[in-house]
């Protein structure tokens, strides 16, 4: 169990900083999601944890231990950093056994064999590969590596463990039953996780805290994913969480806000600028027949099984919305193409004018 | 009479049976899908259609032709079929030219060289590739590429296309924008579409009817709003869309859960039919329950996982895990509460279904 | 991912590099430089005008045109005949195919100048078995093919040449993805047409890869046209450059002419590698198959049988003609004895095997030496793959380049390029040593040892090193446990690809060998020089049986350790 801070990192390639001046804590037995768009720099920021890399500046501690100090030039080689490490590629070694695979950092450890056997066929438990352990890993699914390198980086009880995209290879379905895993085994163990991911999907799905890292490296926010996604900080972290939703809004003259079309507008930003962009999620949107609204048109309506999901036109912009299949047919909101509808909105982000593209996804 | 025609189409490899005595019936113009998990004979049964594998027992009719019969040992040719086929990988030549490739069928046909001319470029304006007509496919995108291979089924003016899994190599974002071309050129042309997919939200977004499939075996034939709202069997329930069981104990009137003791839960009635055989299962989806404080059916909040747009629960029910899935804006329980389940629409299925 | 930079800093790593460029410039640049230095300097000025004398000597000139001649022809008879037979294989339904696809592989194992020495002995105008058979039995007045011509050298590279097409062509064919051939036939294609239009051009750089491999052997190639020309007088280059220096023992001059032709011989090589990257890297398509359907069979119908009794009978006649021959002659009493029970005996197999000190020491020396240089560039090649594929040092480059040089330098100037510089030029004189035939074979084979480590070693990622150190490895451990293992199967991969051929080649030896430093390769040749043809047979059926027996052992070795 261990706290992870990072002071001041700094890591460049050549002529390109990858990151700069950035800072971050890890609470003790947190779960720990670093979100962003591939080739951001959070790959690199988790080889810095591990000691594959060094960084040109900044401190990084683990527990109460320095790791990595550029300018003290202390630097822990990987292997004294006790910690575990899974691959985005699982790198397990494909000429051991499954058994061998998950006893080797034991091995290394020098664990007397009795003890050795018992923590290798506990950890093969805790992963739910019991049967398995002396199959190689050629004979084993994507799934089934993948929870191979999981066990080889729990078994040494590390106080920390990274993963690095571990679930990008896998299907939806086996996604979506790793990552409950990994959650219910990081609350069972208490382990502290650095989780780094482009899929904000798992992000909230499995984190206590995430932070969104832009292409620049930079950190734009960072907090629980309910605050994340409820109270973005910028366009960048709303655009990045999902579908989002904008349409501009102009001042009145005697007051009050109108869309493009003239259409009154309810909501209300808080600013100088004549013009702002409203920014919203599917599911801010309620859509009616005929009522209290935005007169809109239905563009494009597809049943999902689920959820209806329709593509709305209201004044030349463009927004999606969904409603559940059962909820439409109750309420009789089941449109088709062209379909004239009204819509309300739960509530909105208010984000400065000429920022985005008008009607962009 | 309906278009085409497959009636009793059996395919065995070997000692297993790939397709089981399928009865199926496409009208002109209509979209149809053919939807399962993978090895469930959809793949096998499009290719009996095109004729690169023949029927051990059955036959297949198109309009007036007879394009295979077992019986009367008849067997067509697939290049004397006359069917426009997409594949999944877009099968689209490397070493001939965009236009080349549209042009192909055209030229295999013997037509004349304006014909040939005119109706390639055609093709090539309905899938918005006239600009790229002289590059090599290769250049292109995947998209780009997918849509050379509908230009290229498109040149002949078929009656019936035949798409494998077409879209399932492109990207998600790229995926729904081909969907809608698919639909819009078929409103277009007015050809029937045989669709084989194992992606159940794009059979549902894209078809007039859907056939859902099982080892070889139909499980259901409807519209995508029916198969969603009244699944035939388990097997259909679960596989389309996301999905909660419950296998439950009937006892006269009571319904009692499964496993660990759990209370007889009065709301619930099971259907008459499932009362004899004492058990049964309850099926629901995960948007299709409600939390109520007080009663209902009891269970535990196991896990509470805040996914964006929707929060993803699993409870702990006597036992079994029930998902739930609520709106971000109406939300539940949270972890370790105890609360209570009602089953807005629930379903039943016999529980050796 | 990047590779790990070794804890150690300026150290092992830079020790391990400094010794691979060693190697690789002493032991191959070096022989190649001395080669042009030497064509082109003349006591030590630079001079033109005596390189291009030598090169409009008429004997120059004519072996340059023979070369690419025979180099052609061979090319062209064997791509038709390796794209038929890989065709026949992998898209009709020919019986047997699996088994077909091995037997088309035996040619291979056939060294061609061995194959050379029996047809000679089999064709040769007036000696020649069948020819005698022809004109005494069925009364011919001439015969019926004379084995000492063009057609006859090209026809017998040929035979055991085409097995590079074929290998290329049906592992293209295999590999496609069959519904590019699906989508044709569903758009209305017959299979003919189908063949024509699309299969044909999208093999087309497979069948241009195994061409050009061809035409490079080929035109490097020394034992076919020094069998079966020197009587006719037909020479091509590495012929050309062994006539003039072993007839002059080695003279100022002749060696003179001898790097000339080399470097002629070098340009042109590389001229046709030129050609290849420039033809493969416009037709290079991404055709492999994903899913499992079988690709489109063409139904033989009543050619199904003849083909298969075609391809049995040239199986026969190209592999077993040639061998029952070498065996049957080696057997003989005296050369030119008919075939007869009293006229056979295996008492040349058992001189030569225990009781001649040459052909024993000739045995000895091609399998220490075949061993030792398999060895030794085994090592080297997995220490200088490791600096290229994992290392982060700048230079790289240059080892990469020097390290694929041989593959494109032919044997003969490798060999004269050796002996040019290690007959004291520096110090060092190993002339007429097992020495300079083992420092010429790692010259040789220090491509392929790269190659099969390379891929080996590529094949571990460096997250499986990382892996290994986040769990506790430091970086020595993580190279034992880790490393090593992957990379055995492509050590012994490279062992393999070099003691084979080490074995049988004639090309090098040929050009270095000593008194007592012969090889089976060139025991067999110059015993058949000498006129002691019976002996020169018997040697070569020895040696086949060797090659055979390493190959099944070696095949048997690799099946047994394979893992994924």
């Amino acid at each position: 169990m261990a706290r992870v801070e990072l002071q001041k990192i700094r890591k460049s390639y050549g002529d390109s900083t990858v990151l700069r001046d950035l800072s971050l804590t890890v609470n003790d037995g947190e779960c720990f999601t670093l979100l962003g768009p591939s080739g951001c720099g959070k790959t690199v920021l988790l080889r810095l944890i591990a000691g594959f890399e060094k960084p040109d500046a900044g401190v990084i501690r683990i527990g109460e231990r320095v790791v990595s100090d550029a300018a003290a030039s202390v630097s822990a080689a990987p292997n004294e950093r006790d910690l575990g490490v899974v691959f985005q590629d699982y790198a397990v070694w494909p000429h051991m056994t499954v058994f061998d695979n998950i006893a080797y950092p034991l091995k290394l450890a020098k664990v007397a064999d009795t003890a050795l056997r018992a923590r290798v066929m506990e950890t093969v438990g805790q992963v739910n590969l019991r049967g398995l352990e002396d199959r190689m890993p050629s004979q084993l699914s994507g799934g089934q590596q993948q929870r191979v390198a999981l066990a080889r980086a729990l078994v040494a009880k590390p106080s920390l463990l990274l993963l690095d995209e571990p679930l990008c290879n896998l299907d939806a379905g086996l996604r979506e039953e790793m990552r409950f895993e990994i959650k219910e085994i990081q609350k069972n163990l208490g382990i502290t996780i650095f989780y780094v991911t482009h899929d904000q999907e798992i992000a909230l799905a499995i984190s206590d805290r995430m932070a969104i890292m832009d292409e620049q490296g930079i950190i734009r926010q960072i907090g629980a994913p309910d605050e994340i996604f409820e109270q973005p900080a910028d366009e960048f972290v709303f655009r990045f969480m999902g579908v989002a939703n904008f349409l501009t809004v102009h001042r009145q003259p005697g007051g009050g806000w109108v869309t493009g079309g003239g259409q009154r507008f309810p909501w209300e930003p808080d600013g100088d600028a004549s013009a702002w962009l409203a920014g919203f999620r599917p599911s801010d949107v309620r859509l009616g027949r005929n009522g209290e609204g935005l007169r809109c048109r239905v563009k494009r309506a597809s049943f999902l099984g689920a959820m209806m999901d329709y593509l709305i036109e209201v004044d030349g912009a463009q927004f999606r919305t969904q409603i559940e299949t059962h909820a439409a047919l109750a309420q009789g909101l089941m449109f088709g193409e062209s379909d004239a509808c009204t819509a309300t909105f739960h509530s909105v982000h208010w984000f400065k004018a000429g920022e985005i593209p008008e009607g962009s996804r | 009479m309906s278009y085409v025609r497959l009636v009793n189409v059996t395919k065995r490899f070997g000692a297993v049976t790939a397709v089981d005595h399928l009865n199926i019936e496409i009208e002109r113009g209509e979209c149809f899908s053919m939807l399962g998990p993978s090895g469930c004979g959809k793949t096998t049964t499009l290719r009996m259609v095109a004729g690169f594998e023949d029927l051990d027992d059955g036959e297949i009719h198109v309009g007036e032709r007879l394009l295979s019969s077992r019986a009367r040992t008849f067997y067509l040719p697939p290049e004397k079929r006359g069917f426009g086929m997409v594949f999944q990988a877009f099968a689209v030549w490397p070493h001939l030219s965009v236009y080349e490739n549209v042009a192909f069928p055209l030229r295999v046909r013997k037509l004349g060289a304006t014909e040939i001319d005119r109706r390639t470029r055609e093709a090539l304006d309905h899938t918005g590739l006239l600009s790229v007509a002289k590059k090599s496919p290769e250049d292109l995108s995947g998209g780009g590429k997918q849509r050379v291979a509908l230009a290229r089924a498109l040149a002949i003016n078929p009656d019936v296309m035949l798409l494998d899994e077409p879209l399932s190599s492109l990207d998600p974002h790229l995926r729904e924008e081909m969907r809608f071309e698919i639909k819009d050129l078929q409103r277009q042309f007015g050809f029937s579409i045989i669709y084989v997919t194992h992606d159940q939200a794009e059979a549902m977004a894209l078809s007039d009817r859907i056939l859902v499939m099982n080892l070889g075996v139909v499980q259901q034939v409807d519209t995508p709003l029916n198969v969603y709202q009244n699944p035939a069997n388990r097997f259909v329930f679960g596989f389309i869309g996301l999905s909660s069981f419950l296998d439950v104990s009937i006892h006269g009137d009571a319904v009692r859960v499964r496993g660990e003791g759990g209370e007889p839960a009065v709301q619930i009635i099971a259907p008459a039919a499932l009362k004899a055989a004492g058990r049964a299962v309850l099926a629901s989806r995960p948007s299709e329950i409600d939390f109520v404080a007080e009663g209902g059916v009891r269970g535990v909040v196991k896990r509470c996982a805040y996914l964006g747009e929707v929060i993803d629960y699993r409870i702990d029910v006597g036992g079994q895990e029930v998902r739930v899935q609520k709106n971000r804006r109406a939300p539940g329980p949270s972890e370790r509460e105890a609360c209570g389940l009602v089953f807005v629409r629930p379903h039943w299925y016999s529980h050796d279904s | 991912m990047r590779a790990a930079t070794p804890s150690r800093g300026i150290g092992a790593a830079e020790v391990i590099l400094g010794l691979s460029v060693g190697i690789l410039v002493v032991v191959v640049a070096v022989p190649v430089l001395i080669i042009f230095f030497n064509a082109f300097w003349v006591n030590g000025q630079f001079n033109l005008a005596d390189t291009l004398k030598a090169l409009r000597e008429p004997d120059t000139y004519r072996a340059l045109l023979n070369s690419l001649f025979i180099a052609s022809g061979v090319t062209v008879m064997s791509t038709i005949i390796g794209t038929f037979f890989a065709w026949l294989v992998t898209r009709t339904d020919l019986p047997f195919k699996p088994a077909m696809r091995v037997l088309f592989l035996v040619p291979f194992m056939l060294p061609s100048f061995i194959g050379a020495l029996a047809w000679k002995m089999l064709l040769s105008p007036r000696a020649g078995y069948i020819n005698r058979f022809l004109m005494d039995v069925v009364g011919l007045d001439g015969p019926v093919f004379d084995i000492y011509t063009f057609t006859g050298i090209m026809a017998v590279e040929t035979m055991y040449l085409f097995p590079f097409v074929f290998i290329q062509v049906c592992g293209a064919l295999e590999r496609m993805d069959p519904t590019l051939e699906e989508s044709a036939r569903i758009s209305g294609a017959s299979l003919f047409t189908i063949t024509r239009k699309i299969t044909i051009p999208l093999v087309r750089p497979s069948i241009l890869s195994g061409a050009l491999l061809i035409m490079l052997y080929s035109m490097a190639h020394f034992g076919t046209v020094a069998v079966l020309g020197i009587e006719a007088g037909i020479f091509n280059i590495p012929t050309l450059i062994y006539e003039k220096i072993h007839q002059s023992a080695g003279s100022f001059n002749s060696i003179r002419t001898g790097t000339v032709l080399a470097t002629v011989l070098v340009i042109t090589a590389a001229l046709i590698m030129f050609i290849q990257n420039k033809v493969l890297s416009r037709g290079r398509y991404q055709i492999i198959a994903g899913k499992s359907f079988r690709p489109v069979e063409t139904k033989l119908r009543a050619l199904r049988m003849p083909m298969l009794v075609f391809c049995i009978a040239y199986i026969g006649f190209t592999i077993v003609l040639p061998t029952v021959t070498i065996f049957m002659v080696g057997g003989l009493k005296t050369y030119g004895l008919p075939f007869t029970a009293e006229n056979l005996t295996l008492a040349n197999y058992r001189y030569i095997l225990f009781d001649w000190k040459m052909t024993r020491d000739a045995i000895w020396n091609s399998v220490t030496l075949g061993l030792a240089a398999a060895l030794i560039t085994m090592f080297a090649g997995v220490m200088i793959s490791y600096v290229i594929v994992k290392m982060k040092v700048r230079g790289k480059g240059l080892l990469e380049f020097l390290g694929m040089l041989p593959f494109s330098v032919p044997g003969s100037v490798i060999a004269l390029g050796v002996m040019l510089a290690w007959s004291g030029k520096f110090g060092i004189n190993i002339y007429n040593t097992v020495w300079i035939i083992l420092v010429a074979y790692i010259a040789r084979y220090m491509a392929f040892s790269l190659k099969a480590n390379s891929a080996a070693l590529e094949q571990v990622h460096d997250s499986l090193v990382e892996a290994a150190r986040a769990s506790g490895a430091g970086m020595g451990q993580a190279l034992r446990d880790i490393v090593l293992p992957l990379v055995r199967p492509g050590m012994f991969a490279a062992f393999f690809l070099i003691f084979l051929p080490a074995l049988r080649e004639l090309t090098v030896s040929v050009l270095l060998y000593g008194p007592t430093t012969r090889k089976i390769g060139v025991a067999i040749y110059t015993l058949n020089e000498d006129g002691e043809t019976v002996y020169s047979a018997a040697l070569a059926g020895i040696a086949l049986l060797i090659i055979v027996t390493a190959q099944t052992l070696i095949g048997r070795f690799t099946r047994a350790r394979t893992m994924t």
